[in-house]
């Protein structure tokens, strides 16, 4: 492991009853980087993301990740406190459905400002000045922040689920299908707005999609799965442009051109 | 050629590649094989040959695209030589970051994003206001009518996309340059243009590799021919 990386897991591993889950999974990740995990349903690349962020304990292996003061931490042997500290701080996840990580009876500026307050920021002027400021970041019209998520439509809540996360400027972020469900038409703001966040703060970033334009348009580095395990890995539009796995051209041969 | 060695900027020795088709029981197709070429600062180097060869396929593994099965393919990045055919991802994103720039025959981007800003994210080492002007620039000189700057590229035509594509593979001012047939939509107007950006490129020092279909256009700019023959479906 590089005195770089900022997260490496070895041989994970992860069963569901008889069913593998992860089969012997190594990864890593640099600053800066974004990781596309891809493969079909099933094919084990949201057990990862859950075992990576330390949401889901492996059967075994270890993920290490290093602070930023260098220093290195099994992510599965910390105490519970110390994880949600990450997970309040360094770290950021980006589910699918936002109403899983929004809290639909607060504010949209404060669903933004809980972030900043958890962290420790208790001046009420300046919560809400920098709520507003990444509202707009997220393009949220800046007279929406006193109303409801409620009130939002699906991809005005996946921008305002975005905005709580960089809010604290994380540098990981683990995202899991952040466009699946999302019409067509917002999916391509959607991702040209989470492609320029992350390349302009230099977040590192682990994807799932199962959506490989997705994975071309926003990753250095892509991972494909299937049953459990990694069948192909390396530079993104190496591996969809000449993929040397059988599994790997059979899914890029799939894909229908619209 | 040990002087080639010392001064080349972008060298391979002995590549060989072929495809494996998994999906058709591994029917295995030789494309290229022992490919030795270099280029030099300031130079260009035409890649010739019949439709179907492998031109599109050796531009696409020096650029990294594709994956070569051995051989070397040397890259001056910053100083310093870097293996294209064994460097890691993480290093390949560096290398096209700093030096080594590529020119797609399409234009593959993110939808509704304006053309202007499609082109101004690719300039290096700018700032953003700079960029956008260089951007103008660079579209004013390729043709690009200023109404369409503010438009995504979806609805242009084939050749207007192509220029967009050039513009932004030019703005980059890599060092060395891939170019796959940036003129093969253009009109005979928009073709001299590309070839002053070419000649431009050269006298900044750029070493470029490019497929030029166009006679024309590569007596203008090539300084040197690889031709690439097609191989034998053997084995």
């Amino acid at each position: 492991m590089s005195d770089d990386t900022l997260l490496s897991a070895r041989g994970l591993t992860l069963r569901f009853g008889a069913v593998p889950a992860l089969v012997d999974v190594d990864a890593e990740l640099w600053p800066g980087e974004v990781l596309a995990v891809v493969g079909e349903s099933g094919s084990g690349k949201t057990s990862l993301l859950n075992v990576l962020s330390g949401r889901c304990q492996p059967q075994s292996g270890v993920v290490w990740y290093r602070d930023p003061e260098g220093r290195l931490a099994d992510v599965h042997a910390m105490p519970q406190p110390a994880l949600r500290a990450l997970h309040r701080s360094d770290w950021g996840f980006v589910h699918q459905n936002p109403r899983e990580n929004l809290r639909m009876g607060v504010s949209a500026g404060g669903n933004v400002g809980e972030r900043l307050m958890a962290r420790g920021a208790r001046h009420y002027g300046s919560i809400r000045a920098e709520a507003i400021a990444w509202l707009a970041q997220v393009e949220i019209d800046a007279n929406r922040v006193d109303d409801l998520p409620s009130t939002f439509s699906g991809g005005m809540l996946q921008r305002l689920q975005i905005a709580r996360t960089l809010v604290t400027h994380p540098r990981l972020v683990f995202m899991d299908e952040p466009t699946g469900g999302l019409d067509v038409s917002v999916q391509a703001r959607l991702l040209d707005l989470i492609r320029s966040l992350v390349a302009r703060l230099g977040i590192a970033a682990v994807l799932v999609t199962h959506d490989l334009a997705v994975a071309r348009l926003l990753a250095h580095r892509i991972m494909v799965m299937q049953r459990g395990r990694v069948v192909e890995a390396g530079l993104t539009d190496q591996v969809l442009d000449d993929p040397q796995h059988a599994y790997t051209q059979l899914l890029v041969s799939s894909v229908l051109q619209a | 050629m040990s002087d080639d060695l010392s001064t080349a900027m972008l060298r391979t020795e002995s590549v060989d590649k072929s495809f494996v088709l998994h999906l058709r029981n591994g029917l295995s197709i030789p494309v290229l094989r022992h490919v030795g070429l270099s280029v030099h600062e300031g130079e260009c180097l035409a890649l010739t040959g019949p439709s179907g060869a492998g031109k599109s396929t050796l531009l696409r593994s020096l650029y990294g695209n594709y994956h070569v099965d051995s051989g070397r393919i040397w890259v001056r990045h910053e100083g310093t030589l870097v293996d294209i055919a064994s460097a890691s991802p993480r290093t390949i994103v560096r290398v096209r970051a700093g030096t080594l720039g590529y020119v797609s025959q399409f234009l593959r981007v993110v939808p509704r994003v304006a053309t202007i800003d499609i082109v101004a994210e690719a300039a290096r080492g700018l700032a953003p206001e700079a960029a956008r002007a260089r951007a103008e620039a660079l579209l004013a000189q390729l043709n690009i009518p200023r109404r369409l700057h503010a438009l995504p590229p979806a609805t242009f035509s084939g050749g207007e996309q192509q220029r967009v594509n050039l513009a932004r593979g030019f703005i980059g001012n890599h060092p060395v340059l891939l170019l796959d047939e940036p003129t093969a939509s253009l009109d005979g107007e928009n073709c001299d243009v590309v070839i002053d950006m070419i000649l431009a490129a050269k006298r900044r020092n750029t070493a470029i590799v490019g497929i030029f279909h166009d006679a024309r256009v590569r007596a203008a700019v090539a300084d040197a021919i690889y031709p690439v023959s097609p191989l034998q479906d053997a084995a």
